[in-house]
């Protein structure tokens, strides 16, 4: 066993971590404010090949594990959640479920746009009343002669209005339940694709969140992902993998905040010296960066089972549940140490604690992981 | 130059300054370099001489540097030298050196300076100091200076005080650590000096007169060269005259939330005190304020009378460059800002506040005087 | 054509430095970086190389960990790496240093058309030398502190900084150009480039590769053949603390400006 990272992963973070410094922070705060998709940072990121980095290098990727894009997202996360979820999605829930399940010439087709052509990619499960129940979704996709016809609306798609390749699941038999889902790959150039409404959230402004509307939209036969009635499977196991870029996402998020406390309460002085220096503000720390230890095991563990092509579905329901109520947890008690300041727009930590509450709730929320998780222990 | 060996200590003699001119006319340095020179020259007891390249006529400029203290100038016009061309000046104070063998050459540390001084030193195979900040020959003034300037024990230690090295201080690695260098064992001992570090002498016009002018033989043509000057741009935009300033308001990071208006502010407060404006890293990296504001171990060292730093939380960088002030005032919101620990005054305030009070202020002092 | 840049792993100053109780630095508890104005040349040299195609490759003098920033430099883009590192080697000033670059620098060989890039200078020892004394050693012709560089067949148009504007100069290859931040801005490295860095080429010259070599001799090289010696170093005194004024209102800037007329400093 070796909790060391390979020479490249150290590359891969030293590289994120220069580029969050230079490029993302000095627009995190701005890019809150104004909900501005973060456009030249992720154009910025598809030319440094972080945008679909393990897609294989003959499909225009550089074959890079899931490991180092959970580091990319972390390294991301600690200054711009929203950049960091932009990459996750991109990276876990659509070239993922290609790479995997893809046929040759899906893989030939889309991959290359998703990776050197700079297109974006999103995933489309959720609707208004199927969210953990997926099983309830009522978006329809019909054969009908060389093409499906795809009727329905899909809520909450991370990248929505800026996607133009979707990975969404449709029931191609209602009768059959989980087992009538099938999955598509859709463009948004499609004929009857459209852009609902755009989500005003909580946080996570920067990323673009949107119904998503398909009225007889038109997907060639050929779009389908996988076979037909396997998409419920693809859905799950592409929602495992995500889980690791949302710890990833999470964990950043909780390091992040980390980082900021220990500098701001560093200067700040109170009763005569600064309050990094009262025991109470060293053992929350303490707390801190061994949570965020732990939640780095448990996270790059998963990430490393995927790559070797391991089950990996309950360390990253794990990794997602322990990263999330860790982050939802520091930057609560790192924002306590900044007092008043940290509760103003002056200082990162309101809108670190906002981002922070998402990752609870998406990509399964901590109810659900709990689910995973009791199921795969052999109750 | 067939017997030139520059490890034949003993066939040196005389400190020589080069003199930077842009066109045709000589740049502060030179007399700042002179003024030194001349104080290094009288420890050793040798003469000290100038040397000045240009274009036809650059004579006449010469001088004005004897009323600076140098004995005397020696000149070299040429066509090829009335712009500066590396290979031009590297070749003609190369030769000009083989023959007359100087004992110290001090050289501006201008972009000039540092361009030439390197490409001479590596020539005569000889050592060279970068970017020097001190210099003496005596041993005596060394130790004072070591009192005055280090935390060093230097009652402790052994001192030759016969030794006639030149001894050149410089700071490294950002200005954390001040080292003095020798070059014991080749000659022409050479150093590049800071500008605006050294001391101007007063002018003396009867000096100047008295100031002899020599014409060393060179040859150069058009094929010593290998680079082409194809035209020499002066900088369309005011710039800012740090060094030669009196007073500096320089404003850091703390104007981020108002970076205009902080500006304005900081601009504002130097009219009214006659000074410019400064400023730290962070403010030129942001693209804040233009490099030739840049007030710091990589922009410029300053001595004025007042500096004013406004919301500079005072970083060792930026300290090196301006810590030498004759005073020091600084405003910022931190109380520990380790500015406050060099400044002479500090307000610990919102700089957006104080400072258009103490423009009022000090517009009212000087109406009173 | 290609593009030899030399670069220097330089503690990283901008943080906080420690010093030995000696009076040295203490260079074991600092981080390290890539200089940043080599960065610089790094890049210049890449933005070439997209442009034409041609070979570029990094030098660096220094001890064995310094590999892993040629590394990262080849991660960025560069094809091949050359470490320069042996024992007698240490202890160099910059005359030594340059002696030594220029004889590794002419073994991988300079043709009509390549081009020597260097950082204007590096930030622990802000000398700026190690360039000139290169191409005097190399004997080409330079270029310092470039901000602008354009490439017409063998011809270079530079942009040459000046403190008050600047010169437009030319020069044909070979030649040594040294760079400063204006010039550009560094890249990240890539994840294709990490992905693929540890398969280029990077080579040792030890003492042994270059000794041979006329610009390499015991007098030339080292501690014993550099010019120039340390006789000090130390640490400057912190100017003691001054005097905080109460207050930050209209009656402590009256107060200040009273005090400042008062010993006439205004």
């Amino acid at each position: 066993m070796d909790f060391n990272l390979s020479r490249e992963h150290q590359l891969v973070r030293k590289m994120m971590a220069e580029f969050t410094e230079n490029e993302v922070k000095p627009i995190a705060a701005e890019t809150d404010k104004t909900s501005q998709y973060p456009r030249e940072n992720i154009e910025k990121l598809f030319d440094l090949g972080v945008m679909g980095m393990c897609v294989p290098k003959e499909y225009g990727g550089a074959g890079a594990d899931p490991l180092a894009s959970a580091i990319c997202i972390e390294e991301l996360s600690k200054q711009c959640a929203s950049t960091g979820d932009i990459v996750a999605t991109h990276n876990g829930l659509c070239c993922d479920p290609i790479i995997t399940h893809g046929t040759e010439a899906q893989k030939a087709k889309y991959l290359p746009m998703l990776t050197k052509g700079h297109k974006v990619g999103a995933f489309c499960l959720t609707e208004s009343d199927a969210g953990s129940d997926a099983a309830k979704g009522q978006t329809e996709a019909k054969l009908d002669g060389d093409h499906y016809v795809l009727n329905g609306s899909k809520i909450f798609i991370t990248n929505g209005y800026v996607a133009d390749v979707f990975v969404v699941f449709a029931m191609t038999d209602k009768t059959k339940g989980t087992r009538g889902i099938s999955a598509f790959i859709v463009e948004s150039s499609f004929p009857g694709f459209s852009v609902g409404k755009h989500e005003e959230k909580m946080g996570l402004h920067g990323s673009p969140t949107a119904e998503i509307v398909f009225t007889d939209c038109i997907v060639p036969k050929e779009n389908l992902l996988g076979q037909e009635g396997k998409g419920f499977k693809i859905a799950m196991q592409t929602l495992d993998g995500g889980r690791i870029g949302i710890a990833a996402q999470a964990l950043g998020i909780a390091e992040g905040a980390m980082e900021e406390a220990m500098a701001y309460t560093k200067g700040r002085v109170q009763f005569g010296k600064p309050i990094s220096k009262f025991q109470n503000t060293q053992f929350t720390f303490a707390d801190m960066a061994m949570r965020s230890e732990a939640g780095r095991l448990l996270t790059y563990q998963a990430a490393v089972l995927k790559g070797e092509g391991k089950r990996f579905t309950k360390e990253a329901a794990m990794a997602k549940l322990f990263c999330s109520e860790h982050a939802m947890q520091t930057t609560t008690k790192a924002l306590q140490m900044f007092g008043g300041y940290g509760y103003t727009k002056d200082y990162p930590l309101e809108r670190m604690m906002r981002d922070a509450k998402i990752t609870e709730i998406y990509e399964g929320t901590s109810e659900i992981q709990r689910v995973v998780i009791s199921g795969n222990i052999g109750l | 130059m067939s017997n030139f060996n520059s490890a034949d200590i003993a066939a040196f003699k005389d400190v020589w300054v080069f003199c930077e001119q842009r066109e045709g006319k000589l740049m502060p340095t030179d007399f700042e370099l002179i003024s030194k020179g001349r104080d290094l020259a009288d420890e050793l007891g040798v003469n000290l001489c100038g040397l000045l390249l240009g274009g036809e006529g650059i004579e006449s400029a010469a001088k004005e540097l004897g009323g600076y203290g140098a004995d005397k100038v020696l000149v070299c016009e040429h066509p090829l030298l009335a712009v500066y061309n590396t290979d031009a000046y590297a070749k003609v104070i190369c030769d000009v050196i083989e023959d007359l063998k100087p004992e110290a050459f001090l050289i501006g540390a201008t972009n000039i300076g540092r361009d030439l001084g390197p490409r001479c030193a590596a020539r005569l195979h000889t050592g060279l100091c970068a970017d020097c900040t001190h210099l003496d020959v005596d041993v005596a003034n060394y130790i004072q200076f070591l009192r005055e300037s280090s935390t060093l024990d230097v009652d402790s230690q052994k001192w030759d005080m016969e030794d006639r090295n030149l001894k050149m201080t410089r700071p490294a690695f950002g200005g954390h650590l001040m080292a003095t260098i020798i070059c014991p064992r080749f000659r022409p001992c050479m150093a590049t000096v800071r500008p605006g570090v050294m001391k101007k002498n007063a002018f003396d016009q009867a000096k100047a007169d008295a100031c002899e002018i020599v014409k060393p033989a060179f040859e150069l043509s058009e094929s010593d060269l290998n680079t082409e000057v194809v035209e020499v741009v002066k900088a369309a935009k005011k710039l800012v005259d740090l060094i030669g300033a009196d007073y500096i308001v320089s404003v850091g990071r703390g104007i981020s939330k108002d970076v205009e208006g902080g500006i304005k502010l900081a601009e504002e407060l130097a009219d009214v005190l006659g000074g410019v404006v400064g400023g730290s890293r962070a403010t030129i990296d942001s693209g804040w304020l233009s490099a030739d504001h840049q007030v710091g171990q990589t922009g410029k060292t300053v001595h004025p009378k007042v500096y004013i730093a406004l919301g500079i939380s005072g970083a060792i960088q930026h300290k090196a460059g301006m810590q030498d002030s004759e005073c020091i005032i600084a405003v910022n919101k931190n109380d520990t800002a380790p500015i406050f620990e060099i400044a002479d005054y500090g307000i610990c305030g919102d700089l957006f506040k104080v400072t258009p009070m103490l423009i009022e202020a000090i517009k009212a002092a000087k109406a009173a005087k | 054509m290609k593009i030899i840049v030399c670069v220097k792993q330089v503690p990283d100053t901008s943080g906080k430095v420690a010093v030995n109780p000696d009076g040295t630095l203490n260079r074991a508890s600092m981080q390290t970086i890539t200089n940043p104005d080599d960065m610089n040349a790094v890049e210049a040299a890449l933005k070439l190389k997209d442009a034409t195609g041609c070979k570029v490759m990094v030098v660096t003098m220094g001890p064995p960990p310094a590999a892993g920033m040629l590394r990262e430099l080849m991660a960025m883009g560069a094809d091949e790496g050359v470490l320069v590192s042996a024992r007698e080697f240490g202890g160099s000033d910059t005359y030594a240093t340059s002696q030594i670059l220029a004889a590794a620098i002419s073994t991988i060989g300079v043709e009509e058309d390549d081009i020597v890039m260097c950082g204007r200078q590096a930030i622990d020892g802000d000398t700026a030398q190690v360039g000139p004394q290169i191409a005097e050693k190399l004997h080409l012709p330079q270029v310092t502190y470039a901000a602008d560089i354009q490439k017409d067949g063998n011809t270079i148009t530079v942009k040459r900084m000046l403190e008050d504007g600047y010169m437009t100069i030319k020069v044909k290859t070979p030649c040594l150009i040294t760079c400063i931040k204006e010039l550009n801005n560094p890249r990240y490295m890539s994840i294709d480039g990490i992905y693929a860095t540890y398969n280029k080429p990077l080579e040792t010259f030890d003492y042994e590769k270059l000794k041979d070599h006329p610009l390499i001799d015991a007098t030339t090289i080292g501690l014993k053949g550099s010019p120039t010696n340390i006789f000090k170093s130390f640490t400057p005194p912190q100017k003691g603390a001054g005097k905080m004024l109460e207050g930050a209102g209209k009656e402590t800037c009256e107060e200040l400006a009273s005090i400042l007329a008062a010993k006439h400093i205004i």
